[in-house]
């Protein structure tokens, strides 16, 4: 197999990676306004204009970021799964006829 | 004020534009037109049934109440969205490749094609989604009642109980109209999503409306806006840390678990790769809906007065200021929202009713069900029809007898933790072969009860015995069953309560019922399906050979998908058998086929079931068993399968090399050929040439006296007539080898045969020559032959007979034998000294002699056209040792044989 065609299928693979993680780095950050305020402050937990313009600002650029990974990944279309793995299901295909 | 009329008049305009679009696309899709009806975009607006009433008016209620907390309704969907990857990809791979239906289909279709999973799914769905469809019946009628408050010239009352009743009865007729239209294979709505898609379009762009009309129009812009929102009880409400999580959570899993997500998600998918737009464009479409909603709440609390219901903020704002076009487009909206929901809600609901419950229940009523007359198909949409009318009926009358006075929030939150009791049995059967029907059901039955419990029956107070006394003590004083502190779980949320508990204990059981239980053979086949579908995009083979009459799958396909399609169907896979007509071979692979047609129509449980009676039960091959076996099996399998190719391509090889050997032993034969018959074809023109030039000098001279000039000619003459025969016998060889000799066949007496041959040789110069033997009683015998060509070749044999015999007195023996009723057997035995056993074997090659050339006179080719006719006249000659003498036998048939 050609070296640049290895890449590709790396490059794609770990595109799909970063998909996987989105969500639980979104998920994360959305736990963010659970720290701000409660006990020992005057203000309740959470609470306030700043934990509302952070969970609309961490969903934009959560969007932005899944609509760019979904894009590359499109562009980057190839083989979807493993080739070891196609290859058996063929394999079986084959042996069922 | 707006005028009521108008507002019922724009309500019945919009609602005849969705019968008129859902039409339109019907039509086109008939048509097979879809175009840009089956993008992505259409896809994702179609997912937006989501967002329902209770998001529409619902939010903002919600936020006023609670703060940002509404907004995890959101996130969790989002975040499911936006990691599609994990869970929806497969989802829907899975929904398309097996044709799954429903929810409670794709459950029942995992654990073994079960009947009971089916039919629980199906009530635990019905019942969590009943309140639901009662609360988009209670917002429209709450929406309607908005404007009609101050308006008493109405055309209609605003009776909240009426309005319910009529909004009902709209959206089943739309829905039998739209959702039940045909019984198609795919199961896909193309009107219904259509509408959908439209109904998306008008309830985001209402709700952004109203939303910048807060944001630009009651405040100064965004600066001025989050000054407002620091100083708003709104945002005063702390964010609970465990609601927080808990219904992000809860909402990420109901994005699945509903059923009509799941139906617009995965049943009406037309394609997998519309999820690469759907997972960033869905949650835009949630963002937009969402943004908004703070805003809205923050400027109703401040300017609408005290004991405003926060949860119409969206209509009654606009209304506030008058700008009554906005009012009515958000009226709209809210309408789309509800409207949207109860439609795919009752599809969805009304597909599990029909398969699971109605045509079990049908097909056992029935002994034989699936194999008498009439049209399945009816029975189906009937069953179809009615359940989306008792669907509905449910709906209104939980909105009648609950009396609609509840906040939309917590009847949403009821019906999500409600159907996510089978989010377990469904991640369980899509990432884990391990998982079995024995724990799938525990898990959702005791999910369910728990539920019930601790939320549903709470929920109804005391109408369901559920009193102030029993929740504060517990069911007789038994403080550890209190339903929103069970075990002595005290303090926490009674939602938080309730989802952790019932998911909680529910899994629980759910493993330990799949590793304490075995599965069996067609469920752990589904398993292995289900959790490698991208592995396996072949087919689960549950059918074993040649059980099924074809023509009875036939009668039964055609009243289930129509006879056309059903006869297509049939034709297409009988031609690709290679066979032609309408009826293919019921091999495993066609029943399957067959099986996930049908599935796609009436589930897969009914489906199997169907077939079941017809081919003769479930029947898992070994073959079958190995492909379900662990991975390591699997490898084994697959070296094995190498190893039988790499046999087969060894085969081939010794085959190849074989031919290899024949062919160039063929070319051997045929550079012989050619130069044995140029050998003999310049004997002859030697002598020609020869005797010509004395002939041509002779004739210039003149000096040759008039014997020798008769005898050279006729020298000549022979020798021309010789080559003449070669060559004809050449010609006649060749045709009979290439097998396109026509033969004569005629029905005749052997004995005319053989006295025709007899004849033919005595006309010959030297006459016979030889005696020959017959008992001619024994040679009457009739029999279909061509008989130029069998006397051809007693000619051949007798004139060998009468060259080659070297006895003192030669003498040939023709004997004629009948075998059984239908082969004639006829020696020709001479008493010469007969041929040495080691020429034998070549004698009736061509060209061979074993005399020398001189004295046989001929090139040879007489015993290999024996062979040859024989053959074509469908018998053979041998030479027959041991006989004291040169002795040929024949065998042939009596009659042709064809």
């Amino acid at each position: 197999m050609p070296l640049y065609l290895a890449r590709a299928s790396y490059r794609r693979r770990r595109l799909i990676d970063a998909l996987r993680l989105l969500p639980f780095l979104l998920f994360g950050l959305w736990l963010l306004p659970l720290l701000w305020g409660g006990a020992g402050t005057d203000t309740p937990v959470g609470a306030g204009g700043r934990s509302f313009v952070h969970v609309f600002v961490v969903w934009a650029l959560g969007i932005a970021v899944a609509a760019w990974l979904a894009r590359r990944l499109r562009r980057a279309e190839g083989p979807i799964e493993p080739l070891s793995a196609k290859d058996i299901a063929e394999a079986q295909e084959e042996g069922r006829r | 004020m707006l005028r009521f009329n108008i507002l019922v008049f724009a309500c019945l305009t919009y609602a005849t534009l969705l019968f008129v679009v859902a039409f339109w696309a019907e039509k086109r899709a008939e048509a097979g037109r879809l175009g840009w009806l089956r993008s992505p975009i259409v896809y994702t607006l179609s997912l937006s049934v989501y967002c329902t009433a209770w998001t529409f008016y619902g939010a903002v209620g919600y936020a006023v109440r609670s703060g940002l907390e509404f907004v995890s309704i959101y996130l969790g969907p989002s975040l499911m969205m936006i990691g599609w990857w994990w869970i929806l990809r497969k989802l829907v791979r899975i929904g398309r490749t097996h044709r799954i239906t429903s929810v409670a289909d794709l459950i029942s279709s995992r654990y073994g094609k079960s009947t009971t999973l089916g039919v629980l799914v199906t009530l635990l769905a019905v019942i969590g989604t009943t309140p639901y469809i009662a609360l988009q019946l209670q917002s429209v009628a709450t929406s309607f009642a908005v404007f009609g408050v101050n308006d008493p010239t109405g055309a209609v009352q605003t009776d909240l109980d009426k309005t319910a009743l009529w909004v009902a009865a709209g959206l089943a007729l739309f829905t039998i109209l739209f959702g039940t239209r045909n019984l198609d294979a795919n199961e896909r709505h193309h009107g219904v999503v259509t509408a959908i898609a439209l109904e998306a379009v008008v309830k985001f762009f209402a709700l952004v409306c109203v939303g910048l009309f807060v944001v630009w129009g009651l405040t100064d812009g965004w600066g001025d806006l989050i000054d407002r929102i620091d100083a708003s009880p709104v945002s005063s409400h702390p964010i609970s840390g465990t609601r927080w999580i808990t219904i992000t959570m809860l909402s990420a899993a109901a994005l699945i678990t509903l059923p009509r997500m799941f139906q617009v998600l995965v049943v009406e998918n037309s394609d997998e790769n519309h999820l690469f737009t759907a997972g960033w464009f869905f949650p835009l479409y949630l963002f937009g809906m969402s943004l908004f909603v703070i805003p809205i709440a923050v400027v109703g609390l401040q300017v609408l007065p005290d004991g405003s219901n926060p949860d119409m903020f969206v209509l009654t704002l606009p209304l506030h200021y008058d700008q009554r076009f906005l009012a009515t487009f958000s009226f709209l909206g809210g309408f789309s929202s509800a409207t949207s929901m109860v439609i795919v809600a009752a599809i969805a609901l009304s597909t599990m009713v029909s398969n699971h419950i109605v045509m079990p229940i049908w097909l056992k009523a029935r002994k034989g069900g699936a194999t008498v007359s009439g049209d399945v198909r009816s029975v189906v949409l009937y069953a179809r029809r009615l359940s989306i009318f008792g669907v509905l009926a449910l709906g209104y009358l939980y909105f009648h007898f609950s009396g609609g006075s509840e906040a939309l929030a917590s009847i949403g939150m009821i019906s999500f933790t409600g159907v996510a009791q089978v989010l377990p049995a469904m991640l369980g059967g899509i990432f884990w072969r391990g998982a079995t029907r024995v724990g799938a059901i525990l898990g959702v039955v005791i999910g369910f009860v728990i539920w019930a419990y601790t939320m549903f029956l709470p929920s109804f107070g005391e109408a369901a015995g559920f009193t102030a006394e029993l929740m504060a003590e517990g069911p007789l004083g038994i403080g550890l069953l209190r339903p929103q502190a069970l075990f002595g779980v005290t303090g926490v949320d009674p939602v938080v309560h309730a989802v952790a508990w019932s998911l909680a204990i529910n899994t629980l059981v759910f493993l330990l019922g799949s590793l304490f239980s075995f599965p069996r053979p067609v469920e752990r086949l589904q398993g292995a399906q289900f959790v490698n579908v991208f592995e396996h995009s072949g087919t689960a083979r549950g059918w074993s050979h040649g059980f099924a009459e074809t023509e009875d799958l036939l009668v039964m396909a055609q009243r289930i998908l129509g006879a056309s399609e059903a006869q297509a169907l049939f034709h297409a896979a009988a031609a690709e058998q290679g066979k032609e007509g309408y009826l293919p071979d019921a091999t495993p692979e066609f029943i399957e086929r067959l099986e996930r047609k049908l599935a796609g129509s009436v589930g897969a449980a009914t489906a199997h079931a169907m077939l079941a009676q017809i081919a003769g039960g479930v029947l898992v091959s070994v073959e079958d068993l190995m492909a379900v076996a662990d991975e390591t099996a699997q490898m084994m399998e697959y070296s094995n399968q190498l190893e039988m190719k790499s046999e087969e391509l060894s085969r081939t090889a010794r085959k190849l090399r074989e031919a290899n050997e024949k062919l160039t032993q063929l070319s051997i034969q045929k550079d012989a050929f050619l130069s044995q018959i140029s050998h003999e074809l310049r004997t002859p023109m030697t002598s020609i040439s020869a005797f010509s030039e004395i002939l041509r000098s002779a004739g210039q001279e003149g000096d040759l006296d008039a014997e020798s000039l008769e005898r050279f000619s006729s020298i000549i003459h022979d020798e021309a007539l010789r080559l003449t025969r070669l060559l004809d016998d050449l010609l006649d060889l060749s045709v009979l080898e290439s097998g396109s000799v026509s033969l004569n066949w005629t029905r005749t007496n052997l004995h005319d045969v053989i006295d025709r041959a007899m004849g033919a040789v005595m006309q010959g110069r030297d006459g016979v020559g030889i005696r020959i033997e017959r008992n001619e009683f024994s040679e009457h015998i009739a029999m279909e032959t061509d008989a130029d060509r069998l006397s051809q070749v007693f000619i051949n044999l007798i004139t060998n007979a009468r060259k080659y015999c070297d006895a003192e007195q030669p003498t040939l023996k023709i004997q004629v034998r009948r075998i059984g009723q239908d082969d004639v057997q006829i020696d020709f035995i001479d008493n010469g000294t007969g041929i040495p056993a080691d020429k034998q074997t070549v004698i009736f090659e061509k060209f061979s002699r074993i005399t020398d050339h001189a004295k046989a006179g001929s090139a040879g080719l007489g015993l290999a056209i024996c062979r040859e006719i024989m053959a074509n006249l469908g018998g053979t000659i041998a030479y027959l040792p041991g006989q004291g003498g040169a002795a040929f036998r024949l065998d042939l048939p009596r009659v042709r044989t064809r």
